[in-house]
């Protein structure tokens, strides 16, 4: 398997890495499932097929491929917000039935409700949940977290993309959910707020202990934040390969390891172009 | 066209002998207007008038346009206020002068039907107890009672489309075929079919307001994006929550179109109601003084009828504004 292959060049430099402790739950557990959409024309378009796939309570786990794969399809399932044709998801050992609060989900666009303020915006769970009351000081908490916590009466259209996102993973978290489905969060971002704000989720993640499944295109991003990653291929959409990420954290994105995963990934995913041998390795 | 036309105009105020006058048009237009009514004779055609109103509403004016910009000289902002309103107030007054000469001194146009500035005045200062606690309050009443009980209809009616499938199926037939029937239409049969004309009015306007509010409610929650609901599902949020704490806000600026066209809408029915069958309020008045030929009080109820029903869209817009700070880019009243 391709993905064995990956792993013996980079087994020498395994390090096994500390995860974040302090919960066991978490666990996705995804069986056999294959999701079935009907095309306008009559017949059936196969959106995902046969996919097995467990994460492990506090990893973090990228599924990447191109458009098609199936790869947000299949978190919309993990969020309960389709339901699989065939197969079984799980959260610890329970069958997922529909969208609950214990599975946060935070889109490319932050879908910010305009019409409330970023406080309320975040304490959105909490009433939603009808225990605002109790928990109320959970709300500054998590605008502190991901340091908006100066713009709890502002308006969401006054808000730059990256602070709006950064708004829309407090309200996800606040909540504290045991998974945490994240679908391209940072597509939207230019590439320099987009990489500040992988160190936040890095940050984020290390004070919250939370499963984290995230769809990306960028296989920069999947390396940088990801402890596993999900190659997924379409026609039908379907678990290409799973690689480990073997680095240390915190990663820097020009080590030649990092290098070689990118192209590794590339290569499965027939996108790394014509050079017989990268041109970064002189 | 239009600007060619004060050209001349505008050369004369930028004079620099004139300057002092142009920055304070409106004074020298209520001035103006003021020595042409005390000094030009009244042709006579017209009804005296008990006391002289049109001058006491010059002097008024007179007074409020020397002595605000003193009141205010300190505020930057009510200078520049002023500035900007002075042409339009000087116009104003310069069609009032117009309309004065025209009709009370020289009486180009028919006495009867064109009154006096004197007379009109004379109407809104003699008769204002009965205009204002006879006339317009039996005509807020109606107005109140039609527009509250449609807007609620419309509300009610709209989200139950909005959200529930059975209802679009039972409901959308009925607005698509009931809503685009002028509600005046109706009066002949509201007429025999209810116990009063006042409740078949209050029905109309109920009606007028209802079709509106109920359309625009319906198409505001189904445009609402789906993600709003699917964010809020995956934030524990139930159907109900949803409802009315996702569907009914994000549909808010449509609520609030369709809820001031329904306005517009009541007032033309409510109008129509008075003069055909309601025995009361500022449109029946309206109608009886034209039947009377006292064309004076027609023109001091259309003006009671726009100073109330520009309030009223005044605070329909402010409270608007009140509920959606939220949103960007709102059309301006």
């Amino acid at each position: 398997m391709v993905g064995s292959q990956a792993q013996t060049i980079y087994d020498s430099k395994i390090v096994p890495e500390k995860e974040p402790t302090g919960q066991t739950l978490g666990v996705i557990t995804i069986k056999d499932v294959s999701k079935k959409f009907p095309h306008p024309d009559g017949y059936e378009v196969t959106a995902l097929a046969k996919v097995e796939l467990t994460v492990d309570s506090g990893e973090f786990v990228s599924l990447i491929g191109p458009s098609g794969c199936g790869k947000s399809t299949l978190l919309r399932l993990i969020a309960g917000l389709e339901t699989a044709t065939t197969g079984t998801l799980e959260l610890d050992g329970e069958i997922i039935k529909g969208p609950d609060a214990e599975r946060g989900l935070v889109f490319q666009n932050p879908y910010l409700f305009p019409w409330l303020n970023i406080f309320n915006n975040v304490a959105f769970g909490l009433r939603a949940r009808n225990i605002y009351k109790r928990e109320k000081h959970l709300v500054s908490k998590f605008l502190e977290l991901v340091g908006l916590e100066k713009f709890g009466r502002v308006y969401p259209h006054h808000l730059s993309g990256g602070m709006a996102q950064r708004a829309s993973l407090a309200r996800a978290l606040i909540n504290q959910p045991r998974v945490l489905l994240l679908d391209e969060p940072l597509g939207a971002l230019d590439a320099f707020t987009r990489m500040n704000m992988q160190d936040e989720i890095l940050r984020i993640r290390a004070e919250n202990a939370v499963t984290m499944v995230m769809v990306t295109h960028d296989v920069d991003e999947a390396i940088y934040l990801s402890d596993r990653i999900v190659v997924m291929t379409p026609g039908p959409g379907r678990v290409e390969t799973i690689l480990k990420v073997p680095l240390f954290r915190p990663r820097a994105r020009n080590t030649p390891d990092f290098l070689q995963l990118r192209s590794r990934i590339l290569e499965i995913l027939h996108f790394a172009g014509h050079l017989e041998e990268p041109a970064y390795q002189i | 066209m239009l600007k060619a036309l004060f050209l001349p105009f505008l050369r004369f105020k930028d004079q620099p002998f004139i300057k002092p006058i142009g920055r304070h048009l409106a004074v020298f237009s209520v001035l103006l207007a003021l020595i042409l009514e005390i000094t030009l004779p009244d042709s006579g055609l017209h009804p005296p008038v008990d006391r002289p109103y049109f001058q006491y509403f010059l002097i008024i004016a007179l007074a409020y346009f020397v002595l605000w910009p003193i009141i205010t000289i300190r505020s930057q902002v009510q200078k520049a206020k002023i500035k900007e309103k002075d042409n339009f107030y000087a116009a104003t007054f310069l069609l009032l002068n117009i309309l004065n000469l025209v009709t009370a001194k020289f009486t180009l146009i028919p006495a009867i039907f064109f009154p006096a500035p004197d007379r009109i005045l004379a109407v809104l200062v003699e008769d204002f107890r009965y205009l204002i606690f006879d006339c317009l309050l039996a005509s807020a009443k109606l107005l109140v009672t039609g527009f509250f009980s449609g807007a609620l209809a419309g509300l009610i009616t709209g989200i139950a489309i909005g959200f529930s499938k059975p209802s679009a199926y039972w409901l959308n037939p009925v607005i698509k075929i009931l809503g685009p029937i002028p509600p005046t239409a109706w009066i002949p049969i509201v007429l025999v079919a209810f116990p009063t004309t006042w409740a078949g009015a209050a029905f109309l306007i109920a009606l007028s307001v209802w079709f509106p509010t109920s359309v625009m409610t319906s198409s505001g929650i189904l445009n609402v994006q789906n993600a709003y609901f699917e964010v809020s599902s995956t934030l524990g949020a139930k159907r109900s929550y949803q409802i009315f704490l996702v569907g009914i806000p994000a549909a808010m600026p449509l609520i609030f179109t369709g809820l001031f066209s329904g306005a517009c809408a009541s007032f033309l029915t409510l109008m129509t109601a008075e003069m055909v069958g309601v025995k009361n309020g500022i449109g029946w008045y309206i109608n009886w003084q034209r039947e009377m030929l006292s064309y004076a009080n027609v023109y001091a109820g259309l003006i009671i009828i726009a100073i109330s029903f520009y309030s009223l869209i005044t605070l329909f817009f402010k409270v608007r504004d009140r509920i959606l700070v939220w949103q960007k880019g709102m059309i301006k009243w």
